[in-house]
């Protein structure tokens, strides 16, 4: 269950020419997170800006409490919660969504992350590791600087590729070039992606007509976080004269099944 | 503070305090039930309800402008057969008072979403939407015409014997006409103000954010608009006020009642605090008491001169 509480700020670090990395202590909210949740932040104290802002978790530490969010700098909540300093109190909600569905997990696992989108896969990754699967990690960003958490992916028992838009590492291209060519020389049965939704929709034709279980994160403007208000929906296949509905991405998601949402309609 | 009364009655509906949520706020209320003790709530002001399921408009449906929130929902929501048969079992037990919010496209419509509910268990009261501005027909046009506004009210209070709140729309020049065409067409209280229309551009794709280009603005950026609407309303009726627009804390709320509002509603607050009805609650009475009052209705049109 979500509580709202006010969590301490252990650290608010800048990682790269956009990126920051906040580290809470939410002892409350941690014992309930799963990988693929997220928090829903006050980024400031007073009414700019007036709407909390949905932050993905990036990993958790049941023993210690501590939840790391990476979190991109580009509007106004995220330029005033970059400037939140060590030892203050936030107000945060959560943990929030139905985050991945791990209880069919298959033999061959993709994690597929695309810029800042890739920051909660962090969790799953672990969550994988620990589970002893075997995972192949394909992660993208504009340029070698922005890929997140190489070092750390590196050192763990994964199968790692990377893709960089301007080709300064990796892959040269878009990560759902890398996944096509990966997909022409392996099989998996399952997929687990988070990214900005132009990748997600340009992963459709790639992955349409074969058989692995595909999970997306999604992403849309939010307003309470709590399901109410009826803001951040998708459409998700169903039969009837519209031939869908609109779900929640807050409480219903964020995670949907890339076989029953709509992306590009 | 036992002995403070926060019991507020209203021609006909009794609220155990006048902190309600605004519909469209607070989804059913078992939205919030992580987050607040829903049985502390004077009342719920479900989620705008239609006779058919309502699909909503696509998105972008919400934006953030200095102070508000812009939204354009499309008034999604399950239909009132679902409502009655599969949400109201679940929050009728509660506490609080379950105010359904109606909406319909042709006077028709409003009569027969209340028959059903009028035969619906846990009902307590019905909320006469005729100012949604996110719905193509109906809705906002017939709350900025007295004549069509009277027709709507006259065609629920006709069937049923339920309270009616009819709410009010500040997009027209004079509030106070609409107020006293639906009093006349026996309404037994006003509530006010629903969302002003407005858009936001994004200056980037130099396109309007909405996908349904304008859209509702709430947030303590209409509250001004909405103390001096409830002020004027009541010099001009002589029916109880239910006062919303832009309430983020219990001085807000102060204000509401001080303007002639014998009730209130929280709406975009408990998207930045969902606690924040709580919060109100207990600063309420604590007002009460510091400031020597026996019941929170003596508050009510202080601000009148």
């Amino acid at each position: 269950m979500p509580v709202q509480m006010k969590g301490k700020i252990l650290a608010n670090k800048k990682i790269n020419a956009t990126d920051y990395k906040l580290v809470l202590s939410v002892p409350e909210i941690v014992e309930e997170t799963n990988p693929g949740q997220f928090l829903h932040v006050k980024c400031g104290t007073g009414l700019e800006p007036l709407l909390r802002r949905p932050l993905s978790v990036h990993r958790y530490n049941d023993e210690t409490g501590e939840l790391v969010i990476l979190y991109r700098v580009f509007g106004k909540g995220t330029e005033i919660l970059a400037k939140r300093q060590s030892g203050e109190e936030i107000d945060v909600m959560g943990p929030i969504g139905n985050g991945f569905d791990l209880n069919n997990l298959k033999e061959k696992i993709m994690v597929l992350g695309g810029g800042i989108g890739a920051a909660p896969l962090m969790a799953l990754i672990d969550e994988l590791v620990g589970l002893e699967k075997e995972v192949t990690v394909l992660i993208g960003a504009n340029q070698k600087e922005e890929l997140f958490c190489q070092s750390r992916l590196e050192e763990l028992p994964v199968n790692l590729k990377v893709a960089t838009t301007d080709g300064s590492y990796g892959y040269p291209g878009y990560v759902t070039g890398l996944l096509a060519e990966e997909l022409e020389t392996s099989d998996y049965d399952q997929i687990f992606a988070c990214g900005p939704t132009p990748m997600l929709i340009a992963m459709e034709p790639i992955i349409a007509d074969k058989d692995i279980e595909v999970q997306l994160s999604l992403e849309e403007r939010m307003g309470c976080g709590t399901g109410a208000c009826l803001s951040c929906v998708c459409k998700v296949k169903v039969e009837n004269e519209e031939g869908f509905e609109y779900k929640k991405v807050c409480t219903d998601g964020p995670v949907f099944k890339a076989d029953e949402v709509i992306l590009n309609g | 503070m036992d002995n403070i009364n926060l019991n507020v009655e209203l021609n006909g509906l009794e609220l155990q305090n006048p902190i309600m949520t605004a519909s469209g706020t607070f989804g059913f209320g078992e939205e919030y039930k992580d987050y607040v003790d829903l049985n502390r709530l004077g009342g719920v002001m479900v989620k705008g309800t239609t006779i058919k399921p309502k699909a909503g408009n696509p998105t972008p449906r919400i934006a953030e402008t200095p102070g508000g929130v812009l939204n354009a929902i499309g008034l999604q929501n399950p239909g009132v057969d679902h409502f009655i048969n599969v949400i109201l079992p679940k929050i009728r037990d509660y506490n609080f008072k379950t105010i359904v919010n109606i909406s319909g496209n042709t006077a028709e419509e409003y009569k027969e979403l209340t028959t059903k509910l009028n035969e619906a268990e846990g009902v307590a009261a019905l909320e006469v939407n005729i100012s949604c501005p996110n719905v193509k027909k109906g809705g906002l046009a017939f709350g900025t015409e007295p004549k069509m506004a009277a027709s709507v009210v006259e065609a629920v209070k006709e069937n049923t014997d339920l309270p009616i709140i009819t709410k009010l729309s500040p997009n027209v020049t004079d509030i106070t006409e609409i107020a006293e065409a639906v009093e006349e067409a026996g309404t037994d209280i006003i509530s006010l103000i629903n969302t002003l229309i407005g858009m936001k551009i994004d200056i980037e794709t130099q396109q309007p954010i909405l996908a349904n280009t304008i859209g509702g603005l709430s947030g303590p950026a209409i509250r001004p608009v909405a103390v001096r609407m409830v002020y004027q309303v009541a010099q001009s009726v002589d029916i109880p006020l239910i006062g919303m627009g832009g309430i983020m804390n219990s001085r807000d709320v102060i204000e509401f009642l001080l303007a002639g509002a014998s009730a209130i509603a929280v709406g975009t607050a408990n998207f930045i605090n969902p606690g924040v009805t709580m919060e109100i609650i207990d600063e309420l009475e604590e007002y009460l008491v510091e400031n020597g009052y026996d019941s929170v209705q003596e508050l009510v049109g202080l601000g009148h001169r």
